[in-house]
């Protein structure tokens, strides 16, 4: 037994040596494989680092408190408390009169204009108009306040403007940055959670901009998306996969389907400009016509996964019930479709993440543009969430920056969150039985 | 394999031998002359240009167990899906040829082959119950039949279908369990009680033992044998063992052709054919 162990081919030196070079070679494979993935891993973990670092601060924001009088000498001379008076009247000087008379000492008109450039001068003044003009009862009495800060002390104050730089260079002057200590020693000028970031729609000054209109934007563009191209999609692909003859036509249609899959998508969006803008006439801008793009842009998508899935379906099953005389009709529905579910669905919610990710086609179709209310129809103007990012990145200032990179944060968010359902909705409906 | 197998049954005294068989049906009084359920006359398949089957003429008579034997390949299957027309459902399948069914042609055109797989049911050689509930499973043919207009009558439908499959006692406190949980054998008589439940009058096995243990076997054969007083029964099989234990009829097909089609008894004790010979003593196949 040992004499013959020891004449084995497969004992010898040369087949070891063959065995040592093999084994090399396979652990050469492995660590290859190990340095790519830790490539990968390095560059996403660089790419949410610095996201969640500019980013992060965008969540909180500035505020100050102050005291404002709403005098009926200002306000409202005639007393007539008229809708329309109210809303007209000065709020930009009683909110400047609130800080003249925090800091009396300063008298000189620079000094003054310098002082009230330290709150966001539209946000305090709408906030205080608002606020009289739900409710009258206010004028003429004394209230307190806590309004935005301007982007400039937010940024200071988070460290994002330097203190040591020459007073020429820098956004702040050396008199704002002693106020600005004064009213954070006194507790008026506080670090808050930034709601208005997810509650206001786009605007000039980046202390008052939020997502909230882009992302309603988005979500009615994805609305309209999902309502065409799921139906349509899901029906075309279980109409051509089950009931369409097999001829020159069907795999001329099916060729396309999967080029389609591979248009870029900015052609998509002048298929929307010359369509449903120039020829159907419908609104620039609106989440109707951004949807319907984003539609047909998902479609090839939805078809390719709902064939796949179709096709992935035991065909024993269906034998099963043709065997027990249904017909095919009744075999697709009752049992391939339903089985196929799971695989239909998360390639719609794939294909839906794509489409919100999707920035190029509505530049098309002009949903870039500067909209400050939130859209409540898909008719409106609105933006979309990564049309939203596109616009902030244009601009240079730190504020911009930071709010640039927590809308890619929160959009990041959705898509991950939308993935994680897809795949939560796949092993879930896989494992029912 | 074969002989392995069948060596294994007998050892362990589940079933009789094929030897055992044979002589047990020597000793049995001859079968009765029955009514002819099927005609075939000339039945061709093609898949594409291929031929599959070369005109078969054979007439399966209406009571009993007719067992389709042959080497792999050679159209067992291909044959049997001529009985329910599942060969429609192959893209390419050609049939040519008459397949009389109590003297009516089934591919003539006025024969819905949806309303006759509820005549002809099928089952297949892996289990193939629905991802559904037990009871959903059985349910499923009467449901798109509309055999039941009451819950009550589909529960009992339900019920009956799954007695007459052995599989009652085993199942009934767990009917709305899936049926893709219970046990390879238990799934086939799931599938069977699946195509009971539609009242069939003829029941179509493709190997339906193949992918099952010697016990479950044992069991399905057991089965096999009480089905045939109500239903007829065509059986393809792989174990002549089986051919020889359960059927009363035997056909054996080579290369698409039907060598021979006799009793059972006399295909396994006398066969004319030197092919037949060959195949049952383990020299081919
Ligand atoms: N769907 C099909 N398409 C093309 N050829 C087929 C198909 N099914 C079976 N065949 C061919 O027909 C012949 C008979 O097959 P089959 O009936 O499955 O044999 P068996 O069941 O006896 O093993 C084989 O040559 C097989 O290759
Ligand atoms: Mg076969």
């Amino acid at each position: 037994m040992s004499a013959n162990a020891k004449t084995s081919i497969h004992q010898t030196d040369q087949a070891l040596g063959r065995l040592a070079k093999r084994k090399a070679k396979e652990n050469r494979f492995r660590y290859a494989g190990i340095a790519a993935v830790v490539i990968a891993m390095v560059m996403l973990g660089w790419l949410v680092v610095s996201l969640v670092g500019t980013g992060y601060t965008a969540f909180f924001q500035h505020y100050l408190t102050i005291t404002v009088t709403l005098s009926e000498s200002d306000l409202d001379p005639h007393g007539a408390r008229d809708a329309d008076q109210l809303r007209k009247a000065n709020y930009r000087k009683i909110i400047q009169q609130a800080l003249y008379s925090r800091f009396p000492d300063v008298t000189d008109r620079r000094g003054k204009r310098s002082l009230f450039h330290t709150v966001s001068a539209s946000g305090a003044t709408n906030q205080v108009r608002q606020m009289v003009y739900q409710d009258p009862d206010l004028v003429g009495r004394k209230i307190t306040i806590t309004v935005p800060t301007s982007d400039d002390v937010d940024q200071l104050l988070k460290g994002h403007i330097d203190r040591d730089a020459p007073e020429d260079l820098r956004k702040v002057s050396d008199q704002q940055i002693e106020w600005v200590d004064q009213m954070v020693a006194s507790g008026d000028l506080t670090l808050e959670f930034n709601w208005r970031f997810f509650t206001s729609a786009d605007s000039r000054d980046p202390e008052l901009a939020g997502i909230a209109g882009a992302v309603v934007g988005s979500i009615m563009a994805l609305g309209v998306a999902f309502m065409l191209s799921v139906p349509v999609g899901v029906g075309a692909a279980v109409y051509l996969e089950e009931f369409a003859p097999h001829n020159r036509l069907t795999d001329f249609i099916e060729i396309n389907i999967n080029n389609l899959a591979a248009v870029p998508s900015i052609v998509f969006g002048l298929l929307g400009l010359a369509v449903f803008l120039n020829f159907f006439g419908l609104p620039r801008s609106a989440p109707l016509v951004g949807g319907m793009v984003l539609g047909l842009m998902t479609l090839p998508t939805i078809i390719i996964a709902t064939r796949s899935a179709l096709r992935a379906v035991s065909p024993s099953i269906i034998d099963g019930a043709l065997s027990l005389g249904a017909s095919h009709t009744q075999a697709v529905f009752h049992h391939k479709v339903p089985l196929a579910a799971s695989g239909i669905l998360t390639g719609s919610i794939i294909g839906m993440a794509q489409a919100l990710g999707e920035t190029a086609p509505l530049l098309m179709i002009g949903m870039v543009a500067f909209v400050t209310e939130i859209p409540t129809s898909v008719m409106e103007p609105a933006s979309a969430l990564p049309v939203q990012i596109f616009l902030w990145s244009d601009s240079a200032e730190r504020a911009w920056a930071e709010r640039t990179s927590a809308a890619i944060i929160v959009l990041l968010l959705v898509l991950i969150t939308m993935n994680a359902i897809a795949i939560f909705l796949r092993s879930r409906l896989e494992r029912r039985w | 394999m074969e002989a392995a197998q069948t060596n294994y049954i007998g050892s362990i005294g589940l079933k009789p031998s094929m030897g055992e068989v044979i002589e047990m049906m020597a000793s049995a009084p001859a079968t009765e002359t029955t009514k002819t359920k099927f005609e075939c006359r000339d039945v061709e398949v093609f898949y594409s240009d291929k031929r599959a089957l070369h005109g078969i003429n054979m007439d399966v008579p209406d009571s009993g167990v007719t067992a389709l034997i042959g080497p792999s390949g050679c159209g067992k299957s291909t044959f049997l899906r001529v009985f329910n027309r599942m060969n429609d459902t192959i893209p390419n399948a050609r049939v040519a040829g008459q397949i009389l069914m109590d003297g009516q042609d089934i591919y003539s055109k006025d024969i819905d082959p949806v309303l006759l797989r509820a005549r002809v049911g099928m089952v297949f050689q892996k289990p193939n119950p629905f991802p559904k509930s037990i009871y959903d499973n059985v349910a499923y043919g009467p449901r798109i039949h509309g055999l039941a207009l009451r819950k009550n009558d589909l529960d009992n439908i339900v019920e009956k279908s799954l007695v007459r499959a052995g599989l009652w006692n085993e199942v009934k406190d767990r009917l709305k369990e899936p049926g893709t949980g219970l046990s390879g054998g238990q799934q086939q008589r799931l599938v069977i009680a699946r195509a009971i439940a539609v009242s069939p009058e003829v029941i179509l096995m493709d190997e339906p033992a193949s992918a099952l243990d010697p016990i479950a076997t044992a069991k399905l054969e057991e089965l096999i044998d009480e089905l045939k007083e109500k239903y007829c029964i065509l059986i393809v099989t792989h174990s002549m063992a089986q051919a020889a234990r359960v059927s009363q009829k035997t056909a054996f097909f080579h290369l698409g052709d039907l060598v021979e089609y006799d009793d059972t008894q006399t295909i396994f004790t006398n066969p004319k054919d030197q092919r037949t010979q060959d195949y049952i003593t383990g020299r081919t196949g």
